[in-house]
């Protein structure tokens, strides 16, 4: 390791170390970000929800989204899976059905950053398990 | 990249409940799901909640599991990391309404706090300094190298900040007394030896968060003008030292300390002193004597160590707590800093709290809390519905305090006007089956043991205090020795050399001023009102219960129960010794406790 030889030094380790602490600042105070539950029963790791969620952290990470990603046990809509929750502080939380990688990106890009709605919205009836 | 977190506490408290085995299982469950690289343990330092240990937290699903055994590793991983369901069975249950809490930030221990001393602590990785930089570590040194001495001192001044060792002495007017000390050489030392009996604020500091006291003793050094710092720690405290080994290390490589901080012409290292554990060697004279090989006795003051510390150079003592709350102060001001609490006493306290109470552990409430929320909002009240007695603050210097106490501010004027004092912040809480007589005598025995003996009224003085509350709570006390521990209390409190024998007498007076009654009862009536003075118990058998089963007669181990099969049995007084093993095989409630 080089050695930090300045106050600048110093910034630039925090940002490159930043990261590693995101996933637990984030989550202490999860009501301040967008959460993101993506459904992991086997219902929904089967119709490919692991990929679902690798694509929401992909995506958050590269565009700086200040959310948080977990996942959830089944939510009873084996039909639609991969289903996703999303809840921006202070809304209520929506579900996405039908969920693929491409899908991941164009919820992050149209509902989180802009508010959107697009297709595949499950209405919401049920309580969420975790 | 990792998803989700798990934080396993690796405090020494959880560490002796196997913490260490839940951190191997929950590994090798991971890795035999092929998870290993979707969730990362961590062990962080103590998250204070011990009643409830082991603890292991999840994030970012910000879950608290209370209670961990090693076996529930696979549950956790089957069920919360692989499935995403919590696993409730684990979750804090509501003493109120029963009901699961899984964000500690509901729980009524964390309600109250305000970490700043233990920001760090169960949150980081305490043996790896990039997370401590991740959350603005050494950016408040940053900072301050930007700043002339006397700004930073300025800033230490205003933050309010007092010393939380047990004295309460302004910081920041020490640094500078410290700084207009000029010599070619001066010392930054940091007290580690936390010697009150069931305090463990330090230690779990220095296991937590390792590198805010370094950052902290560099600012120190900085301001004073010192290029050398030193850790006084007992050698009792192996992960503490071990921690701070690491630290050290890490920050060394990183050139955080050693030649050139920043890229500014200051230099700064800092070793460690090992102390054997002796309660007296935290008095900072007694400390800097025995960092330079010479026997661990005070000396007196003036001239004070800022003056003439180690090695003769001005040194500036200063406990672990104070030194963890310096980085905050740079980093978020000192107006920040010393709006939370009192006018004259700012920020927060690092209590460990136990003794009769629900909520066993380590606290950070800010300054001008109540007593009373402390114990019963925090602590969760007393443990199995008993009544509270006293509350006991500043360990063997420190008093017992009542009921009519409990609405108290905590800060430092606030306790010693009522008799008792910060201290570095142990807080033992009695309940209704202890004796206060039998506490000040615990107090005294600690202080015989720990007392250097150097001068007259500690070393004799107190012996003579002992052998008076020995003899009362052995039911050979008489009224006049009521009087004679308080004169004698206060002679010693006025005469001896330091503040280990100058607040010694303060459990015994605190006692007697508050539980007069107590001491009364035992000395006239012969009589322990907490039934705990095993010498003013008396076993008698009831003649109406009594079947004559000869169960007590067959068991006392000395013979001291006679009677005729069928027949009530007696006790006699005169050989028995109290041990209850009568009262503990009698079927028929025979025997009575008075
Ligand atoms: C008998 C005795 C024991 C002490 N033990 C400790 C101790 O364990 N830790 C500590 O920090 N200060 C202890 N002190 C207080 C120190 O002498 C000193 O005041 C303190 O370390 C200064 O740091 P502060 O201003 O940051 O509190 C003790 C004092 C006495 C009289």
């Amino acid at each position: 390791m080089d050695k930090i030889k300045s106050l600048d030094d110093l910034r630039k380790m925090k940002q490159a170390v930043q990261s590693q602490l995101n996933l637990r600042e984030r989550g202490e105070n999860s009501e301040n970000y967008v959460q993101i539950k993506v459904a992991m029963a086997t219902c929904g790791i089967a119709a490919g929800a692991r990929e679902v969620m690798n694509a929401f952290l992909r995506k958050i990470e590269d565009d700086k989204i200040l959310a948080i990603v977990t996942q959830t046990g089944c939510m009873g809509y084996c039909h639609s899976e991969p289903t996703v929750e999303v809840k921006k502080p202070g809304e209520e939380p929506i579900i996405f059905g039908h969920v693929d990688a491409k899908k991941a990106d164009s919820i992050v890009d149209k509902y989180i950053k802009n508010g959107e709605l697009l297709e595949g919205i499950i209405p919401v009836n049920y309580q969420t398990i975790v | 990249m990792y998803k989700m977190h798990l934080l396993v506490c690796g405090g020494t408290g959880c560490r002796a409940t196997q913490s260490k085995q839940i951190e191997e299982n929950l590994r090798a469950e991971l890795k035999a799901k092929g998870l290993e690289n979707d969730a990362q343990v961590i062990i962080t330092g103590c998250f204070g909640f011990c009643e409830k240990g082991p603890i292991v937290k999840i994030l970012p699903d910000n879950t608290f599991y209370v209670g961990v055994e090693s076996e529930d590793a696979a549950e956790i991983v089957e069920e919360h990391v692989l499935k995403g369901r919590r696993v409730e069975r684990l979750l804090y249950t509501d003493p109120e309404n029963k009901e699961h809490i899984s964000d500690s930030k509901h729980m009524g221990f964390y309600q109250k706090q305000i970490r700043i001393a233990l920001r760090n602590c169960g949150f980081i990785d305490p043996e790896n300094i990039d997370e401590y930089i991740a959350r603005d570590g050494y950016f408040a040194l940053g900072k301050v190298l930007e700043m002339s001495q006397t700004e930073a001192i300025e800033i230490m001044k205003k933050s309010g900040l007092r010393g939380r060792g047990g004295g309460g002495f302004p910081t920041g007017l020490k640094w500078e007394i410290a700084y207009n000390n000029k010599a070619d050489q001066k010392y930054v030392v940091c007290n580690a030896d936390e010697g009150d009996p069931g305090a463990f604020m330090d230690r779990s500091i220095l296991e937590g968060d390792p590198h805010s006291i370094i950052e902290a003793m560099t600012i120190c050094g900085y301001c004073i003008g010192a290029s050398k710092g030193l850790v006084y720690i007992r050698a009792e405290y192996p992960l503490a030292i071990t921690r701070l080994q690491i630290a050290l290390k890490q920050a060394r490589e990183y050139g955080l300390i050693g030649k050139n901080i920043l890229g500014r012409n200051f230099d700064f290292d800092i070793e460690l002193r090992y102390g054997a554990g002796a309660f007296v060697c935290g008095e900072e004279t007694a400390l800097i004597h025995s960092m330079e090989g010479l026997r661990g006795e005070p000396t007196v003051k003036p001239p004070y160590p800022a003056e003439s510390g180690y090695l003769g150079k001005p040194t500036n003592v200063n406990n672990v707590e104070t030194f963890a709350n310096v980085p905050v102060i740079f980093l978020k001001g000192h107006e920040w800093f010393s709006s939370i609490g009192t006018a004259k006493s700012k920020g927060t306290k690092v209590f460990a709290i136990t003794g009769k109470i629900n909520n066993v552990g380590l606290i950070e409430v800010p300054m001008g809390i109540t007593l009373r929320e402390v114990i019963y909002e925090v602590g969760g009240g007393i443990k199995d519905g008993k009544m509270f007695k006293a509350v006991q603050t500043g360990g063997p210097s420190g008093g017992c305090l009542t009921e009519k106490h409990l609405d108290t501010p905590i800060d430092y004027d606030s306790l010693l006007a009522v008799g008792s004092m910060m201290g570095s912040g142990g807080m033992i809480v009695m309940d209704e089956d202890d004796c206060m007589v039998s506490i000040a005598r615990f107090y005294l025995e600690f202080i015989l043991e720990e007392s250097c003996g150097k001068c007259t009224p500690c070393r004799i003085g107190n012996k003579r205090l002992h052998e008076i509350l020995k003899k009362i709570t052995e039911g050979k006390g008489e009224p006049a020795d009521i009087e004679r521990l308080k004169a004698l209390g206060n002679v010693i409190k006025d005469t001896s050399l330091c503040g280990l024998g100058q607040t010694a007498p303060n459990p015994v007076l605190s006692t007697i001023s508050n539980f007069e009654d107590e001491y009364l009862a035992h000395v006239n009536e012969k009589r322990c009102p907490a039934g705990q003075c095993k010498a003013l118990l008396k076993y008698e058998v009831d003649e109406n219960l009594c079947t004559g089963c000869t169960l007590c007669f067959r068991n006392c181990p000395v013979g001291a129960i006679t009677g005729e099969r069928r027949q009530p049995h007696h006790v006699n007084q005169s050989l028995c010794i109290k041990c209850g093993v009568c009262l503990e095989k009698c079927k028929f409630n025979a025997i009575l406790l008075t």
